[in-house]
């Protein structure tokens, strides 16, 4: 039997389950707060153009208004400044393989439950990888902290001082860029920083990081609580939106279980 | 003295609600100057330039001497009842619905005997007051109050019928963002206001009103965003057949003109605030308003919209957004047209610049929330269809009635540059 042959068999037996890592698009659902004067991050909205009706009589179809950054997104190198000169940075030129690839899953909800700015440290994760091994160049690292349950204001959490929420730290994320070599970093909060991650050195560190190395972002993912610490695969295509910076998406992981 | 209106007691499910109807809507073309007057609370008749007769009801000519100078003032709207009588039907429908109604002669101050309708406080032989209200139709028609205020002479069913008097009305303030929206719902729960329902976009976030409109009785803070069309209906298919007054204070604000801005990024978000929030708001609760004009004490009367006075003629430094505020007021000029028949009125508040975060660069005076919220409180007591908030609207008013191109020209002085 070949490759393939088997996989689509051990789906269709169970032996690999599908985990979908994705929210509903919904006009409520939080997108990223920037300071007013700033430009913002369009809402998904959804307008009918016709339902059966005497707009158009046997069908039913809507216009969809989004950002390439609501909702389940992906981020692309070309999405942040330092990131601005990778080669093939944009969602359009991305190589196909990187979005099909391994996954490991840090869990850190335990700790997100007990402080809404839990850091991502280099000793977590160094900690993560005595119990669990290296993590293997190439490999989607998630951080799993629960945060897709909160719904509501819960979720941004914002507070007169910013939104509260947790995201890994300067030297955490360089530590998975420059010892480990990912692929990308995913998060179930609303971006791949902390929300208080305007306040590091540099600001946002994810994603001055992430993009400016060439690596990918993933953000308001769900679902993470179902996945092995490793052993994942996740399928993980943006649209292709000619020089698109980002774009919403439908994450997919397959288990073996 | 009138009776205090009570509180109408809960619907029969089984009865017809009743059908709107309304009064003769005919007028001469003379006759509409003084429905602009009522429009906006201004007692005003025709005075001949030549003979300086005051004369009523508006004609082409001066009654008096033939001359066709007649210029439209305000005039004292004082006078003494002299006859008045009970009608206790009628062929028309309206007032057949309505009656008993009292009518009586009034001999004006200023001259003129006019036959209007009559307050039920006033007493034959006495010193009246004359406003003049738009009807059911939106035209003009005269009412005799007594001069001295009773304290229910609002409830008084024929003076009832020409405002759009909150009490015991059911009220849906469209943005709980706003700062104006807790001294709006304050104001219209200490005029009697039965519910104020407050519309809020994306919960998910805090807002500084959330903690003030909390605290009020009778205020129910529902989900509402107007750029979005699914929550728009949502909230129509639960309180729509009980809202009976409707204020869009739905607003969004950036300074800046064309070039000022590099995209059209904020223009998007205003039209689709102030505009397109508008029009989906209309086609939501618009048509079972428009049922509802009729059905008694709790009957929809009115939809509020709040916009800039700068709708009437651009201001550069706020260039997109006084753009989309002109679009707005001409939807609602259509709206008026699309909700006429129904008699539910269409109330645009002009308001100068407010005080707020975008307008902190502009030099005072500027729009307070209470003024904002006196001003509507006016207007619904006074069914008028423009009102204008604060000292810069109605300066920008009265230049753009004297001449909205020497306006315009003032609006886009240049500056020199080195
Ligand atoms: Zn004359």
């Amino acid at each position: 039997m070949s490759t393939l042959h088997s996989l689509a068999t051990d789906i269709a037996l169970g032996n690999v389950k599908i985990i979908d890592l994705t929210h509903t698009l919904d006009p409520d659902f939080p997108v990223i707060i920037l300071p007013p004067e700033f430009g913002q991050c369009a809402r998904f909205r959804m307008e009918e153009i016709s339902a059966y009706d005497h707009r158009g009589p046997a069908w039913k179809w809507h216009n969809l208004t989004l950002s390439e950054h609501t909702g389940t997104h992906f981020d692309a190198p070309s999405h942040w400044i330092s990131g601005r000169d990778v080669p093939n940075g944009s969602v359009d030129e991305i190589p196909l393989d990187a979005f099909v690839g391994p996954v490991v899953v840090i869990d850190c909800s335990e700790g997100a439950a007990q402080n809404d700015d839990l850091e991502l440290t280099v000793e977590a994760i160094e900690n993560w990888e005595a119990e669990h091994g290296k993590i293997p160049t190439g490999t989607w690292v998630l951080m799993r902290t629960d945060w897709s349950k909160r719904s509501g204001a819960a979720y941004l959490n914002m507070r007169k001082d910013g939104p509260h929420s947790p995201g890994p730290n300067p030297e955490a994320i360089q530590f998975l860029i420059n010892e480990r070599n990912i692929r990308g970093f995913g998060t179930e909060t609303v971006g791949t920083d902390a929300g208080q991650g305007a306040h590091y050195v540099p600001p946002y560190p994810a994603h001055y990081f992430l993009h400016g190395a060439g690596k990918y972002g993933l953000q308001c993912l769900a679902n993470l609580d179902q996945l092995p610490p490793t052993g994942a695969i996740l399928l993980a295509a943006p649209l292709k939106i000619k020089n698109g910076t980002g774009s919403p998406l439908r994450v997919l992981a397959m288990i073996e279980g | 003295m009138t009776e205090p209106l009570t509180f109408p007691p809960k619907k029969d499910p089984q009865k017809r609600s009743a059908t709107p109807t309304r009064p003769p809507e005919a007028r001469s073309r003379a006759s509409l100057a003084l429905t602009a007057a009522a429009a906006e609370g201004r007692f005003a008749l025709q005075v001949c330039d030549e003979c300086q007769i005051v004369q009523y009801p508006p004609r082409d000519a001066c009654m008096n001497c033939i001359g066709t100078d007649l210029r439209w003032n305000d005039v004292s709207p004082k006078g003494h009842l002299l006859a008045e009588t009970t009608v206790q039907t009628s062929t028309k429908l309206f007032f057949r619905e309505r009656a008993p109604w009292r009518m009586g002669s009034v001999k004006l101050d200023v001259g003129p005997l006019i036959l209007c309708h009559i307050h039920g406080d006033c007493t034959r032989d006495s010193a009246v007051k004359v406003l003049n209200r738009l009807d059911k139709s939106g035209q003009a028609v005269l009412i005799a109050i007594p001069l001295e205020r009773s304290d229910h002479m609002d409830d008084d069913p024929q003076l009832r019928a020409l405002s759009a008097h909150p009490k015991h009305r059911r009220i849906l303030i469209t943005d709980a963002w706003n700062p104006n929206t807790p001294a709006l719902a304050r104001a219209l729960l200490d005029a009697g206001a039965a519910t104020v329902f407050v519309g809020e976009a994306e919960s998910w976030r805090p807002h500084p009103n959330r903690d003030a409109l909390a605290s009020m009785a009778n205020v129910e803070v529902l989900p509402l965003d107007v750029t979005d069309t699914s929550s728009v209906q949502k909230l129509a298919g639960e309180i729509g057949g009980k809202t009976d007054i409707l204020i869009n204070n739905a607003r969004f604000l950036r300074p800046g003109g064309v070039l000022s801005r590099g995209d059209t990024g904020f223009a998007r978000d205003e039209m689709e605030v102030n505009y397109l929030g508008l029009m989906r708001l209309a086609q939501a609760f618009g048509p079972g308003m428009c049922a509802r004009t009729a059905d008694g004490v709790n009957s929809a009367a009115a939809w509020v919209n709040i916009l800039s006075a700068y709708a009437l003629s651009n201001t550069p430094e706020y260039g997109c957004y006084s753009a989309s505020n002109a679009a707005t007021y001409s939807l609602s000029q259509s709206l008026r047209g699309e909700f006429r028949s129904s008699g539910l009125r269409v109330m645009n508040v002009f308001v100068g610049p407010t005080e707020d975060d975008w307008h902190a660069p502009l030099p005072p005076p500027k729009v307070l929330p209470q003024s904002v919220a006196r001003s509507v409180l006016d207007g619904l007591n006074d069914g008028l269809e423009d009102v204008w908030c604060g000292d810069i609207a109605k300066d920008i008013r009265d230049r753009w009635r004297k001449n909205a191109k020497v306006l315009e020209r003032e609006m886009t002085f240049g500056s020199d540059g080195a």
